[in-house]
């Protein structure tokens, strides 16, 4: 019979044998991924929030996927510190936690997030945020494609997605609910085309320059309010927290980044496909 | 426009017998029933009459007969739904809608396919008498066993799977909590669980006041729409299933109408009241076989790898090929759903022209798992059309672990198959929202005609396997050597891998 390679399975080692890669100090717990696998990081994560950790730092992390998943604690919220680059879906249907990337992330960064927040000191790459519910995550540089796909929200659970430079196609597409914030920091103008194709609830606010063919046919532009402006300045001002002195430029302030122009973008209607059917 | 459709159905009333007590008129959301004030009688509007016979039951006097209307000359080519379809779009210009499975004739090959008994050479047994067992356990099964016998012990040394324990190898398909009321849902979630089966959540989310009482016999989809999905859904739950497709319409999304969604709808899926719950045609992080692997492992992480992970795809033409990426994606179980598939809302081109008939699929899809050597990675669920006990036995045969059975949990519920689920004004109050109508089923009652059927079903198998000498579903799994045809063409023979009648 031939074996059926399983690259998440295959030799994962027993927890046991893995435990010398954490070093505890106090509530807070130290991992070092350099020869750890996927299920034997997150293995590691798991048994360190379960003996009481409320912060756990993760070093040499490169391409483990899920940091963050297995950790449905529905009382228990901790702190995770990445050094590295994590693997896809990171924080993928997480609850409540918080996680700091120190570099990069890769794919699926926040994918059908439930609550929490998600800070990226770098880039992010494709299905940023897909399907998110709630919680918040913060990019510092550009993500790629299919950005915020889906999101959605529901009473005053209303996820968050800010982007400091700019996304790729199809951002918002059949968006929901949530509010997308495309700062476009350090570039002339935003790359992305069919932004909001069949959306239907939520905002997406740009700021720079944006074409109306880049916009899909679901999405109107609607002018600013003071409301938005409200909310905006709050998101900026703990976007410059968070990545000030983490490879932002230093002279940027809210008032110099929202006195540039800025493209608020609402679904035409709940329903867009309602007319389409006979019965 | 004048509209230049004909009534589908006529309202025959029996004037001798209505005594006008206007029941009728209050069992029908259609409003086909009226009350004349002038000529002080009770009349019907045939051309709104969907045919769902609610009235004809109700009906305290037995003085309505509901029959279908052909009118235009009989015609095998331009079929009259051809001729009503034109003549409804033309005044529209919309893609028309429709629900439940596909009613096209095609053939069916659960007809063509006939059972095996035990003569002479082997004993039959009489379920009676003798215990048969139909007890199945679902999830991927190890390559190997290791066994370690000590002085008055038998230890397995294997690490275990995580499986699903069933009594009967049927469990209700998936239907959400929208597309059905809350009734019919709670019906099935009693009924599974009173059976020692299971119920299936569809794409709409588990209520939260369900979640306790039911986590043991749920099965939890995870759609491309992601409505009400949480780590806690995910966590009260027996498996999660991913779903990718839906033999009533394959290769196509979904969407609930806003008017569907209610205050409980939302609060359940997590969206805003009257919103369009659209569910895209694809899950937009899954477009690859690698894809698929990173979502079926992200949710064995997100339920610490405790639950067997199925994905369900509709029967389409490499449907083979496709189940075999899905084992080797990590899949435990995978669901095929045939073409005959039902469905609260689909345009009528995809229920009927789009996918294939499930037997074809299911034992294509067994025979390539079998030459691969990975069939024991996983169990197979199938289901879109399965009308009865003999076409349970038909598929186990032909190599399905258990089935999945929707539209004949519903008719168990109520349903008469009228077709109209999509308008959400289901006169039995199974596929609405209308709280008015909805009410009509009890979840009590529902539950026990639910649970009749599984019973009855499995009834029927244990007494079909007694008459093949076989005392366990297990020794029927994929035992074609009980299977003949009669009706098929060489190739069909061979796609299902049985021997013809007489062979």
């Amino acid at each position: 019979m031939s074996k059926l390679r399983d690259p998440f399975m295959d030799n994962v080692r027993k927890i046991e044998n893995i435990a010398k890669a954490v070093k505890f100090e106090g509530n807070m717990a130290k991992i070092d991924a350099r020869e750890l696998n996927h299920k034997e990081l997150n293995d590691l994560i798991r048994l360190c929030v379960e003996k009481g950790a409320e912060k756990i730092i993760l070093k040499n992390v490169c391409g483990q996927r899920y940091i963050g998943t297995r950790l449905f604690f529905p009382d228990k919220k901790v702190e995770i510190e990445i050094f590295g680059t994590p693997g896809n879906d990171l924080g993928m249907f997480m609850n409540g936690h918080k996680i700091v990337v120190h570099g990069n992330a890769q794919d699926g960064v926040g994918n059908t997030m439930n609550e929490g927040e998600i800070i990226v000191e770098g880039r992010a790459g494709d299905v940023v945020a897909m399907s998110m519910r709630g919680g918040r995550v913060f990019i510092r540089d550009d993500v790629g494609y299919r950005t915020a796909i889906h999101m959605k929200e529901y009473k005053d659970k209303v996820p968050v997605l800010v982007v400091g430079g700019t996304s790729q196609d199809f951002l918002g597409e059949y968006m929901a609910g949530g509010i997308v914030v495309l700062l476009g920091l350090n570039r002339g103008k935003h790359l992305a085309n069919y932004i909001g194709t069949g959306m239907h609830g939520g905002r997406i606010y740009v700021r720079g320059k944006l074409e109306k063919y880049q916009l899909g046919k679901e999405v109107g532009i609607v002018e600013m309010e003071e409301e938005d402006y409200k909310k905006l300045e709050s998101l900026v001002k703990d976007f410059l927290i968070y990545f000030k002195g983490k490879g932002l430029d230093e002279k940027l302030d809210v008032d110099e980044i929202l006195g540039e122009k800025i493209t608020k973008l609402i679904p035409v209607s709940k329903r867009p496909y309602g007319r389409i059917y006979t019965y | 426009m004048k509209s230049h459709l004909l009534p589908e159905f006529i309202v025959e009333r029996d004037e001798e017998r209505c005594d006008n007590c206007k029941v009728c008129i209050k069992q029908c959301p259609f409003d086909v029933h009226y009350y004349d004030e002038e000529r002080e009688k009770v009349m019907s509007k045939s051309e709104l009459c969907v045919g769902c016979q609610r009235c004809v039951v109700y009906c305290p006097r037995n003085a309505l007969r509901i029959v279908p209307y052909k009118a235009y000359r009989p015609n095998d080519y331009w079929h009259e739904d051809y001729i009503r379809d034109i003549k409804k779009q033309a005044e529209s210009g919309g893609i028309i809608l429709t629900s439940c499975g596909s009613s096209r004739r095609a053939k069916v090959y659960w007809d063509h396919i006939l059972l095996n008994a035990s003569q002479v050479t082997n004993p039959s047994i009489d379920p009676l008498r003798e215990p048969m067992e139909l007890r199945t356990f679902l999830g991927r099964k190890p390559d190997y066993l290791e066994i370690e016998f000590s002085e008055d012990d038998v230890e397995i040394k294997t690490e275990l799977y995580p499986n699903l324990m069933i009594e009967t190898p049927i469990l209700f398909a998936g239907m959400s909590y929208g597309a059905i009321s809350y009734n019919a849902f709670k019906s099935l979630a009693i009924a599974a669980k009173k059976f020692g089966t299971l119920f299936n959540t569809g794409e709409g989310g588990m209520p939260k006041d369900m979640r306790e009482e039911f986590k043991d016999c749920a099965i939890v989809q995870c759609a491309s729409g992601r409505f009400g999905v949480d780590p806690e859904y995910f966590n009260y739950s027996a498996a999660i299933e991913i779903k990718i497709g839906q033999g009533a319409k394959p290769g196509i999304g979904g969407h609930l109408p806003g008017e569907k969604v209610t205050a409980t709808i939302s609060s359940t899926r997590m969206i805003p009241e009257g919103t369009d719950a659209i569910s895209p045609a694809p899950h937009h992080d899954i477009y690859s076989i690698e894809d698929l692997s990173m979502l079926i492992y992200a949710l064995k992480e997100v339920t610490n790898y405790e639950k067997p992970i199925c994905v369900k795809i509709a029967a389409v033409h490499n449907v083979a090929a496709i189940a075999s990426g899905m084992v080797r994606a990590g899949a435990d179980i995978i669901a095929i759903d045939g073409f005959r598939g039902g469905t609260g809302a689909t345009p009528k081109i995809m229920r009927e022209h789009v996918g294939i008939p499930v037997e074809l699929a299911l034992a294509s899809v067994d025979q390539r798992l079998r030459e691969e050597g990975i069939r024991n990675k996983c169990s197979i669920i199938v289901g879109g059309g399965i009308r009865c006990a003999a076409d349970v036995v038909k598929a186990i045969a032909l190599g399905a672990d258990a089935v999945y059975i929707g539209t004949a949990a519903l008719i168990a519920l109520g349903c008469t198959m009228c077709q109209r689920c999509h308008t959400g004004k289901c006169a039995w109050g199974i596929c609405t929202q209308d709280p008015n109508l909805s009410k009509r089923l009890n979840p009590k009652v529902g539950a026990e005609r639910a649970y009749n059927l599984l019973r009855a079903w499995s009834l029927e198998i244990k007494d079909v396997l007694g008459g093949m000498g076989i005392n366990a579903i297990e020794s029927l799994r994929g035992n074609r050597d009980h299977l003949r045809g009669i009706g098929l063409e060489e190739w069909e023979l061979k796609v299902l891998g049985i021997k013809g009648a007489g062979e």
